[in-house]
């Protein structure tokens, strides 16, 4: 009950947040927060749970941006529409991937995300429809009042896509499903001995990412007024989707959360004041450092913490 | 598109070439990955970064090849610590190692990314040789000499990795570490220092392959991203643990990805190597030599 | 015997060139507790692994209670009636000893939450493992670990239950222990195949004991025959 409390009130502040005079900036940044919140929440649900790596959360991201913009272009569609079609696409492409090579070792399903995403880049850099390699601008439709602007209504959208993406990962995890995944992640030999569907699990964890993922790449085209193959398929996005649950805490979903409230405002100052190259740097330092220092990230750090100070 | 035969003809000859070069530059992997089981996904970003070296190396005055030799017992140095970290981190402790190992080389290929670029610029470099430039001509076919020097690189390299497998006692050690670990540690020899220098040894040969690399074309900091598909998919083709089937694997995969250069262009050719990884995980994992 | 409970006909299986079980042929009574030994690398563990779907034999045909079962993943075998333990114990680390025995409860007799918890906690109670229930399984000593494995696979309520090595590296008091919890079991109908190193466990526990060497069966008979038979003997001694 806690939880919903909370939900209701995170999403009457984003609401009332965007109504406001605020600052047009923090709704630009805090989109882009959001999208990772969703990214990595998602890329927890198979890589936290369940201990299969996805490198290439931007091969789903970036097919849910293209599938937007295909409907878009080809059937005026709204926004909701694109929303759902990515998730589905994306669920889809989970799907495929997953039943392809979920039955082998986590090491060969990491590299097979890789290899879509690159494929998938290639696709579209050689689809004239979309643009090519140089990529396609868009005519944004009229912004629905009562938002002053298409960016706030994109801000509230992602709040939205956000708790969603939290509570179907707070669902799995605290229900037996979560459990089995647990069971797959520390011995899937075991786990499959014990009665646990291995197989369908992972299935379904992928399944679930993959459309939450294609979900979030669905507004980005709006966001940008602009799409184009490099940057939606970079291997970017799949080192921030992967270090911030890492950083957070991969086993309770609040740790992708705090990973990308943390990493993400730290990217967006360091990516405003530096560079874009030191901001991979701090990404992948971090990334590794936590993976080598605090396994648990920041939620097993608050752990440890609140036990010794109990005692 | 005309087809003809004698463009096809060219097109596998210089696929032929391609192809060792491709086995050339995955043998590392195959040993770190396909023999020690570390999810070595920094084997490329590695092997890139040998490659600058080499061109600062070559910048003083030195062939690019002797470059890379020169520089092959300081990352036999690297690959010794990178894997004794790697053990004591992430091996050692066992559980979630998979997970964790993963991000690791994953975080340190990003920052190996990241360190070319902030060092280097993004623009490509180049190395200078008598025989970068300039091609054989026989008949109506142009070699590139470059090629050829890879070529012949190649086979030496992977030649000279299976005999020290096969015969010397290190060698033959480091495969039975792969098949059977209980086994070599009743025998008395320490599975640690053996993967280490195994691991070793794959950093070393990657220093030869990224000189290699720049001596068959221009390299910028993200091409490791692009390799990570060819060497992944040279090693998973080939089968784990087999040391001539990367030479196979490699030919398969240099004589499709230059047929499609042929038929379609450069803007199909980086999926080739996807594709073809997709392919064989999706039919046939253990590959075509694979235990 | 009656109808066997488990049939395996004719079984082989390769790994590459090597052939890890060569046409094993064998029949488990219901009720019965039957002993599996044989030097290392004679192919215990494969069998197992072919029995309870961990691995595909690639000819021959495994029959539980009347049903082929060659063709089906492990989790399903499970969920028909055979329980395994790992010779090298496979613990959920990131659980409490409680949690490791709700999968199985969840999963193969669809227990919700707290009636999961009670059936666990009984079985623990039975072995002994009752004060370990919260704690973390990567905490455990080795026969706590070894006890473990035999719960979670008691709690999954098996017709078969096969224990692979469960007393490997035990002293004489373990030992006895673990025994005991597996005589109690074959009390309550559970069949048992005992794969075990330690001779004098096998003797006292087999009704009847197999003996495999390099993937092939050598010696069936009561233990006393077993241990008496010279290829035996030599299978262990290799002279």
């Amino acid at each position: 009950m806690k939880y919903w409390i909370s939900v209701a009130v995170f999403l009457v502040l984003a609401l009332a947040a965007a109504l406001s005079g605020v600052n047009e900036y923090v709704f630009y940044a805090g989109y882009i927060v959001l999208t990772f919140v969703v990214l990595s929440t998602a890329w927890n649900i198979l890589g936290g749970y369940a201990g299969y790596v996805n490198f290439g959360t931007g091969a789903f991201f970036g097919l849910g941006s293209y599938s937007a913009v295909v409907l878009f272009k080809a059937l005026d569609a709204p926004l909701v529409v694109q929303i759902v079609a990515g998730a589905a696409i994306g669920a889809a492409l989970g799907f495929a991937v997953g039943i392809m090579t979920l039955r082998l070792r986590g090491i060969f399903f990491a590299i097979a995300t890789v290899a879509i995403l690159f494929i998938m880049e290639t696709l579209m850099v050689n689809w004239r429809y979309v643009g090519g390699a140089t990529g396609l601008q868009l005519l944004r439709p009229e912004v629905m009042a009562p938002f002053g602007s298409y960016t706030r209504m994109l801000f509230v959208v992602m709040a939205l896509l956000a708790v969603i993406a939290i509570s179907v990962a707070r669902y799995i995890q605290v229900g037996w499903i979560g459990r089995g995944l647990r069971a797959i992640r520390d011995s899937e030999e075991a786990a499959e001995c014990s009665g646990v569907p291995t197989l369908r699990l992972k299935l379904f964890a992928c399944v679930v990412s993959g459309a939450l993922m294609g979900a979030a790449g669905a507004p980005m085209p709006m966001y940008l007024s602009f799409i184009e193959p490099a940057s939606s398929f970079s291997l970017n996005w799949g080192v921030s989707a992967l270090a911030m649950p890492m950083i957070g805490g991969t086993g309770h979903w609040i740790g992708p959360v705090i990973g990308a409230l943390l990493l993400g405002s730290i990217q967006q100052i360091v990516t405003v004041t530096i560079s874009n190259e030191i901001n991979v740097l701090v990404v992948g330092v971090l990334l590794v450092l936590f993976v080598v220092l605090a396994p648990d990230g920041v939620v097993g750090l608050f752990r440890k913490w609140a036990r010794r100070s109990s005692r | 598109m005309i087809f003809s035969f004698d463009l096809l003809f060219e097109a596998v000859l210089f696929g032929v070439l391609l192809g060792c070069f491709y086995a050339a530059v995955s043998i590392g992997l195959s040993v770190s990955f396909g023999l020690l089981d570390v999810p070595h996904v920094a084997h490329p970003a590695l092997m890139i970064f040998g490659s600058y070296c080499a061109y600062v190396v070559a910048g003083w005055g030195l062939d690019p090849i002797l470059a890379g030799v020169v520089l092959m017992p300081a990352f036999f140095v690297l690959g010794v610590l990178i894997y004794r970290f790697y053990y004591e981190t992430f091996e050692r402790r066992g559980s979630d190692a998979g997970v964790r190992g993963l991000a690791f080389f994953f975080g340190l290929a990003f920052i190996i990314e990241v360190g070319l670029i902030l060092g280097f610029g993004v623009d490509q470099r180049t190395v200078q040789a008598p025989y970068i430039g300039s091609s054989w001509v026989i008949g109506d076919y142009r070699i590139p000499y470059r090629m050829l020097v890879a070529f012949g690189v190649a086979l030496v390299l992977t030649f000279c990795l299976s005999i020290y497998l096969s015969k010397t006692f290190t060698g033959r050690a480091i495969k039975a570490v792969a098949q059977d670990e209980p086994a070599l540690r009743l025998m008395g020899a320490n599975p640690v220092r053996i993967k280490q220098w195994a691991f070793g040894i794959a950093t070393g040969v990657s220093a030869l392959a990224g000189a290699m690399v720049i001596i068959v074309g221009p390299v910028e900091p993200a091409m490791d991203r692009l390799y990570i598909g060819r060497t992944f998919c040279v090693v998973v083709l080939a089968g784990l643990g087999s040391m001539t089937g990367t030479l196979a694997a490699g030919l398969i995969l240099g004589i499709s990805e230059s047929i499609v250069l042929m038929m379609a262009g450069a803007s199909w050719a980086p999926a080739v190597a996807f594709g073809l990884l997709l392919v064989v995980l999706g039919i046939r994992p253990q590959g075509l030599f694979g235990r | 015997m009656g109808a066997p409970l488990l049939q395996v006909k004719a079984v082989s299986k390769h790994f590459g060139g090597f052939t890890a079980l060569s046409s094993v042929s064998l029949d488990i009574a219901p009720g019965e507790r039957f002993g599996l030994i044989g030097p290392n690398g004679s192919g215990k563990t494969t069998l197992i692994n072919c029995i309870s779907g961990s691995l595909r034999n690639e000819s021959g045909k495994i029959v539980f209670e009347n049903r082929e079962i060659s063709r089906l993943p492990a989790y399903r075998r499970t969920r028909l009636g055979i329980a395994r333990s790992f010779q090298i114990p496979r613990p959920f680390h990131s659980m409490t000893v409680l949690e490791n025995l709700l999968v199985p409860s969840a999963y193969v007799i669809h227990l919700r939450e707290a009636e999961g918890e009670a059936m666990a906690l009984e079985i623990l109670r039975s072995i002994r493992l009752a004060d370990k229930a919260h704690v973390l399984a990567n905490q455990l000593s080795q026969v706590e670990l070894r006890k473990l494995e035999l719960a979670r696979a008691m709690a999954a309520k098996p017709r078969l239950l096969i224990s692979d090595e469960a007393m490997a590296g035990l002293a004489g008091a373990e030992v006895d222990e673990v025994l005991d919890i597996l005589f109690r079991l074959n009390e309550s109908g559970i069949t048992i195949i005992m794969i075990e190193h330690i001779m004098q466990a096998v003797m006292r526990f087999s009704q009847r004991v197999v003996c495999l060497d390099a993937g092939r069966i050598i010696c069936e008979g009561t233990p006393q025959a077993i241990v008496g038979n010279p290829d035996v003997q030599k299978a262990y001694l290799g002279a």
